[in-house]
């Protein structure tokens, strides 16, 4: 690839090559169609926003994109390259981290253990191969970093476990391993719904900081003024195809919800 | 009676490191700190029951601390012990075993059948025994993971099959010790001995086991994925763990582990009896409540299991040394169960 030696000239076209793309995408369960026509582009270095009223079809189009639904027709493209995720451990594996609004922590298990969970780090030599030890003090040292590095100072200790925190704090911990794991796209399901103010303008600052240090965000919210606050592009779902997609700078959020609910006829992508 | 102990324990240990920025802590009140030590130290509640209780015995009977009666305590409580290690395995995926007792009956009775009726060299008879046992955990495994019936009433309906083949394969007779190959009764001779305390041989293997799990479950990946699996099945399948092949292992190697407990339980009675194991399943049950494992998953150490077998066996003990009638002994262990899950459902209360 000669990405890093051209890199200067290929910053425009990067811009408009998609990390993560959907055509078309098709999901029916019996008579219901889920998503009549998925579409979606993510491109690098950008907060994308979906919004949408219940029904329109969001979470199943996000859900094909982490792999959790496998969509009956359409494409999506990785990098261009088209893909087809059978499990939510598949698109995991291509680097598209998920983090659930269920949260998907073990509220037993400590901070650093939950980051690594499922991918825990043996020792190297006889006590990682033959007795299969973990390197806990590795795993801690790396859990540290990744939560300093997105601004989680208040977090001393690693070893807590995760039920002992706020819900702000059990957020941060999911956002993190996505963060942490998530090498080409990182997913948040309504990562805000259950937080008090503080803690979701915490949250919204983990997002904003997931993208600058170089991750693509996808962002599904039914909070408009959070979404307004972060989003650098906002993709408008309705009736199981995408109505449009504006910036919050192009709307105004009474817009964006007139869209939404169909009030207002979908004006052309500004975006 | 429980919770003086604890409170006496918590005390000395009151100031939690707390780390900054949890508020809810800084206006705890003296029974909240108590919890949230209790949930961080699981052991220290056990703990302080069995030292309490051996206090009280010896208080009672001069002859409780002898060397010799600690020593019968210990050789009682094995095969308990061991079979509440399985246990625990399964009730930390937030599962339950109530044919613990008839996997590991059956499995003496089919290693010894083995070795006496068919001719079978004992060695041999003993390993076909401990594959048959651990088919028999992998059986209740398969039904748990591949047919998603709920564990309580998959092993309810094994512990049927299991006694009633149990009966098909024994005739209801009971083969002595002296009939079988020596090693199947190995287990019961003395390892060693210190001043009267007699150590058997089945002892050290149960606790070998014991040490082995708590490395499996507290250094390994395998160990993190039973704990996650028990504590939220979902979010430890988001998380990319394979919980039915968590949940396959676990269930093979109680098998395992409840046939090892076969073999030690054949040294123990010298024979192989069909019909021992009925009180196993709720005595291995109890052992691992009383030791603050979690009945609904996810929360507890296989050394809480060894103490709350400790405390089973002492009680056992010290109620008989202290004259008590035996038909009262299974309502002082069944209160101890009672105020054990009691205060297991007021320390998982503990929420941010």
């Amino acid at each position: 690839m000669t990405h890093a030696a051209t890199e200067e000239d290929t910053t425009a076209t990067d811009l408009r090559e998609p990390v993560l793309q959907a055509k078309g995408l098709v999901k029916r369960y019996g008579p219901v169609t889920a998503i009549a026509s998925g579409d979606l582009e993510l491109y690098p270095g950008e907060i994308l926003a979906v919004i949408g009223d219940n029904g329109a079809g969001k979470t199943s189009l996000i859900k094909a994109l982490c792999g959790a639904i496998t969509p009956d027709s359409g494409e999506i493209l990785l990098d261009g390259k088209q893909v087809h995720f059978r499990n939510p451990m598949e698109a995991r594996l291509a680097g598209i981290e998920t983090v659930y609004q269920s949260l998907a922590v073990a509220p037993g298990l400590d901070i650093a253990d939950n980051l690594f969970l499922g991918r825990e780090e043996r020792k190297s030599g006889v006590l990682g191969s033959v007795f299969r030890m973990l390197d806990k003090k590795h795993m801690r040292s790396e859990a540290k970093r990744h939560m300093s590095e997105l601004g989680v100072a208040t977090l001393q200790n690693i070893g807590q476990a995760v039920e002992s925190l706020s819900g702000g704090q059990r957020q941060a911990v999911a956002v993190a391993r996505s963060a942490a794991f998530g090498s080409k796209v990182v997913i948040l399901d309504e990562p805000t719904a259950a937080l008090g103010v503080k803690e979701g303008n915490r949250v919204l600052q983990l997002i904003r900081d997931v993208r600058d240090r170089g991750l693509p965000v996808i962002l599904i919210s039914h909070n408009m003024p959070h979404v307004f606050e972060v989003a650098d592009r906002i993709h408008i779902q309705r009736l199981g195809r995408r109505a449009t997609v504006i910036t919050p700078q192009s709307h105004s959020m009474s817009e964006a919800v007139a869209i939404m609910t169909g009030a207002a006829e979908p004006p052309p992508h500004s975006a | 009676m429980a919770n003086d102990p604890t409170s006496g324990g918590a005390t000395a240990t009151a100031p939690t490191p707390d780390a900054p920025g949890f508020d809810e802590r800084r206006t705890a009140t003296p029974l909240q700190r108590i919890q949230h030590v209790l949930h961080a130290q699981p052991v220290l509640g056990p703990l302080a029951v069995l030292v309490i209780a051996i206090i009280a015995f010896s208080l009672v009977s001069g002859r409780f601390l002898s060397a010799a009666n600690l020593g019968l305590v210990l050789a009682q409580v094995t095969v308990i012990a061991a079979l509440a290690l399985g246990q625990t395995l399964i009730i930390l995926t937030a599962g339950i075993d109530l044919s613990v007792g008839a996997i590991a009956v059956f499995s003496s009775i089919l290693m010894a059948n083995m070795a006496t009726k068919l001719g079978i060299p004992g060695a041999l008879a003993l390993i076909i025994g401990l594959v048959l046992g651990t088919a028999m955990g992998a059986f209740n495994g398969f039904l748990v993971t591949r047919l998603k019936l709920p564990p309580f009433i998959v092993t309810l309906g094994t512990l049927s099959i299991f006694f009633s083949l149990n009966s098909v394969v024994s005739r209801s007779e009971t083969i002595r010790g002296s009939d079988m190959p020596p090693i199947m009764t190995a287990l019961g001779d003395n390892a060693f001995s210190l001043g009267g305390f007699r150590v058997t041989w089945g002892s050290i293997i149960m606790l070998l086991m014991f040490a082995f799990f708590f490395y499996a479950l507290s250094n390994t990946a395998w160990g993190k994925h039973v704990y996650a699996t028990g504590d939220d099945i979902e979010a430890a399948r988001l998380a990319g763990i394979r919980t039915d092949r968590v949940l396959l292992s676990v269930y093979t190697v109680a098998g395992l582990i409840y046939a090892i407990a076969a073999w030690i339980l054949m040294g123990r009675l010298a024979s192989a009896s069909p019909n021992v194991g009925v009180e196993y399943n709720l005595d291995s049950i109890t052992a691992v409540v009383l030791g603050g494992t979690s009945l609904f998953g996810g929360r507890g150490l296989v050394l809480g299991t060894l103490i709350g077998a400790l405390i089973v066996g002492v009680f056992r003990n010290g109620l008989q040394l202290g004259g008590v009638d035996v038909v009262w002994q299974g309502t002082a262990i069944g209160l101890l169960v009672l105020v054990a899950v009691a205060i297991d459902q007021w320390i998982r209360k503990v929420r941010a």
